[in-house]
């Protein structure tokens, strides 16, 4: 048996050699889109275009400004008047408004409720969403200081005590909140996807176009012997995929690494067993290239959608959080940042494993029995 | 230019789309399902987060905090755990990706002091969702911060100075309830017909080559011009039903606020279409492969338009050599103007810049297709 699959394996393996296309096609797409991904997906919010207006012209409207004019996260332009705050927000050169009315400073000095009015451009609820929270952060600190200080100066410590519940912020596995600490490891499994996906479903449906696939089925050949020398390749390239874009996120992208490279590499090749296994019954769909090719993007983008890989699961409607648990990627996604950030290992990812184990399975029995059908 | 011979290219086109019914179901699938897909997949918003609290005083003060969680549409209160290995259990398995830690010594430290805090232990592998939960959690504490405060007075039995000397009024302009499908529908439109449109148009040269009918047509006495506007005329049309059900869908299914004109809805999509397409056609007309064209008419517009267009992620926020690389990407143009007309309602004059993009774009596309189709087989 082996005799016979390892003259195929060889066969795929000097088609690859001869065709440099698709050694660049490999490579240097996949480095283009970690590259871009790793710095266009980001929900990080720094630089925020800030046009303050300050009609108090106080002490403390000024330090309450200066104080978002020296975090990063805001870039702070002046205005002299409101309908130029407006025109900004409009326009879109502002995203962020501050305004501070004539009087604050008085309100501030009796303790009264002084409004710093904030106007936020929703239209990227995101955006807006994590800026709000930074400005908030920021009143607070200064209410704070404020409010002990108008305290002990002019009322008296007793009696004036403030009261008050803070929370601790802890975020865990990645402290800094860096986005492509979560994007850049996701990559694995999104490229390996598509390109396990397309090499195997086109292997095979080209073969069935040019006819050769008659003459290997006229050979004595079994089609799982087939199966198995077309697929190994695939395999093995998919698992050189991985280690790529690996050392990219480690060397590049410095994204830690704290799990166990085993627990990852049993991920990877269950997970590249149930690529291959899709790409496999793509190709027993498609009798040219260009369905073959029109078949793979109807399949592969609910795949990325229903994964988590970009946005999260949980915040889907009931049905689409259901279909998800059919989708590898779903699984294999955990596994990548189990192991590349939380450093879990297979105590906590054995569900995972299993899924991936039983879906790569019935995959794989699925389109060989498809396959074979499909040779008759 | 002959319109004659403009309009039986025309013709021939439209025949062919028809008999093809493939393609067109391309056309009119492919908008459906992928409005339905991501239209309900991507969402950011942020509800019921599943969190485990560790309550290591069991006091009135701490359950009460934890109702105001609860009561949170943010946050979903999953389970009650007992020890601190249970919360990193339940953080490593992903049962609960935020926990809420309260000290042992918390109300004591309140009652002595006036300050006490509580621990929120969030998973931050997806930063983004962190960092929104801990935006809304901060509100939640500072929520019941005031509510222990005015208890506390009352105790007092006396009326206190004001404490908190600031409040933050904030407004929010054009998303008012902040919901991520106001922002994300419109730029899915327009990614969408970018990728129909440009799949479309990049079989109709390729088809000829490879069906061996470009012969035929060379033969005849049609001109370049003829040819591209001929071809593409049926694909515009075909294109505008594309836009208007998926614009329909956004504003009628998804319920997206839509405050501009039609005109200039209609406008600006036609010139989006018209980039869109020839862009698809001049890559037919240079690879004249069918599998090829489309293969890099997706190449071209899937990756740049998700990513680059500030359909999801915003531009303002990449680093400058990449903001410079988005002007290049024609969907940014239409993303950000179907966004403004959707939620801000903005007049022509005011999109007077994209839409100059637009047009620079289209014509220059065409330019090139035009000089690149040759009545010649070689």
């Amino acid at each position: 048996m082996f005799a016979r699959i390892i003259p195929i394996v060889v066969k795929e393996f000097i088609e690859l050699e001869r065709d440099k296309w698709a050694r660049f096609r490999l490579i240097v797409p996949t480095l283009v889109q970690m590259l871009v991904f790793g710095y266009a997906a980001t929900y990080e919010v720094y630089h925020v275009s800030t046009i303050v207006l300050d009609l108090d012209h106080s002490q403390e409207s000024r330090e309450l400004m200066s104080r978002f004019s020296f975090s990063n996260r805001f870039d702070v332009k002046v205005a002299q008047s409101q309908r130029e705050v407006t025109r900004a927000i409009n326009g879109g050169d502002a995203a962020v408004a501050l305004v501070v009315h004539a009087g604050f400073a008085e309100l501030l000095r009796k303790g009264q409720n002084a409004p710093l009015q904030v106007i936020v451009d929703g239209t990227n609820s995101n955006t807006a969403l994590i800026a709000l929270g930074y400005v908030n952060t920021i009143a607070a600190g200064f209410a704070q200081d404020y409010g002990s200080q108008l305290a002990e100066s002019t009322l008296g410590v007793r009696g004036m005590r403030q009261v008050r519940v803070t929370l601790e912020q802890r975020p865990w596995f990645n402290e800094d909140l860096n986005g492509q600490w979560f994007f850049v490891p996701g990559l694995i499994g999104t490229l390996t996807l598509v390109i396990i996906v397309n090499l195997t479903a086109f292997a095979i449906v080209r073969e069935r176009e040019v006819g050769t696939l008659e003459q290997i089925m006229v050979s004595p050949i079994r089609p799982a012997e087939l199966i198995f020398g077309k697929t190994v390749p695939f395999f093995l390239i998919g698992l050189g995929e991985v280690a790529l874009i690996v050392a990219v996120a480690r060397l590049w992208f410095q994204v830690p690494f704290v799990g166990s490279p085993l627990v990852l590499f049993i991920g990877s090749s269950l997970f590249l067993l149930s690529t291959l296994a899709l790409g496999l019954f793509i190709s027993t769909l498609c009798y040219t290239q260009q369905q073959a090719f029109s078949m793979n993007f109807f399949v592969l983008n609910p795949f990325f959608i229903l994964s988590g890989f970009s946005f999260p699961i949980s915040s889907m409607p009931q049905v689409l959080q259901w279909m998800t648990y059919a989708n590898p990627l779903r699984y294999y996604l955990v596994v990548i940042r189990g192991t590349f950030l939380k450093g879990v290992g297979f105590s906590v990812l054995w569900p995972e494993l299993t899924a991936m184990a039983a879906l790569a399975a019935t995959l794989l029995v699925a389109s060989i029995l498809r396959f074979r059908k499909s040779l008759e | 230019m002959k319109l004659r011979r403009l309009k039986a290219i025309a013709v021939k086109e439209v025949l062919q789309i028809w008999r093809d019914p493939r393609s067109l179901m391309i056309a009119l699938l492919l908008p459906f399902t992928q409005m339905f897909l991501f239209g309900y997949g991507v969402n950011l918003d942020l509800k019921h987060l599943p969190v485990c609290t560790f309550d290591r005083e069991g006091s009135q003060l701490s359950q009460d905090l934890f109702k105001h969680f609860q009561a949170s549409q943010y946050f979903a209160i999953a389970r009650n755990v007992t020890s601190y290995a249970d919360v990193v259990a339940a953080i490593d398995h992903g049962t609960c990706s935020f926990a809420i830690v309260v000290p042992p010594d918390f109300s004591e430290r309140l009652n002595d002091t006036g300050a006490a805090s509580v621990q929120a232990i969030v998973d931050a592998t997806d930063d983004n969702t962190a960092n929104i939960a801990y935006g809304y959690a901060a509100a939640v504490v500072g929520d019941y911060s005031s509510t222990v405060q005015i208890r506390w007075q009352d105790r007092q039995g006396r009326a206190l100075q004001q404490i908190q000397p600031l409040v933050v009024q904030s407004r929010v302009w054009f998303n008012e309830d902040l919901e991520s499908r106001n922002f994300i529908i419109p730029g899915l439109v327009a990614m969408i017909m970018a990728l129909v449109g440009a799949q479309l148009t990049s079989l109709t040269i390729s088809r000829e080559w490879e069906r061996g009918t470009m012969e035929l047509l060379v033969s005849t006495p049609v001109q370049p011009n003829e040819v591209m506007f001929g071809k593409l005329a049926p694909y515009l049309i075909l294109g505008w039903v594309d836009a208007a059900f998926c614009l329909a869908l956004a504003a009628l299914w998804f319920g997206v606020p839509f405050r501009g004109t039609l005109f200039a809805l209609f406008v600006t999509t036609s010139l989006f279409l018209v980039v869109v397409l020839s862009i698809g056609y001049l890559l037919s007309v240079v690879i004249r492969s069918q599998v090829g064209a489309s293969q890099i008419a997706l190449l071209v517009t899937m990756l740049p338009t998700t990513l680059l267009s500030g359909y999801i992620f915003p531009i303002d926020q990449m680093p400058k050599a990449l903001q410079t690389i988005t002007y290049l990407i024609y969907s940014r143009y239409y993303v950000s103007i179907v966004k403004d007309l959707f939620l801000k309602g903005s007049s022509l004059a005011e999109l007077s810049t994209p839409i100059l993009f637009l047009v620079v774009y289209a014509t220059a596309v065409m330019v090139l297709a035009a000089r690149a189709f040759r009545k010649r087989l070689d």
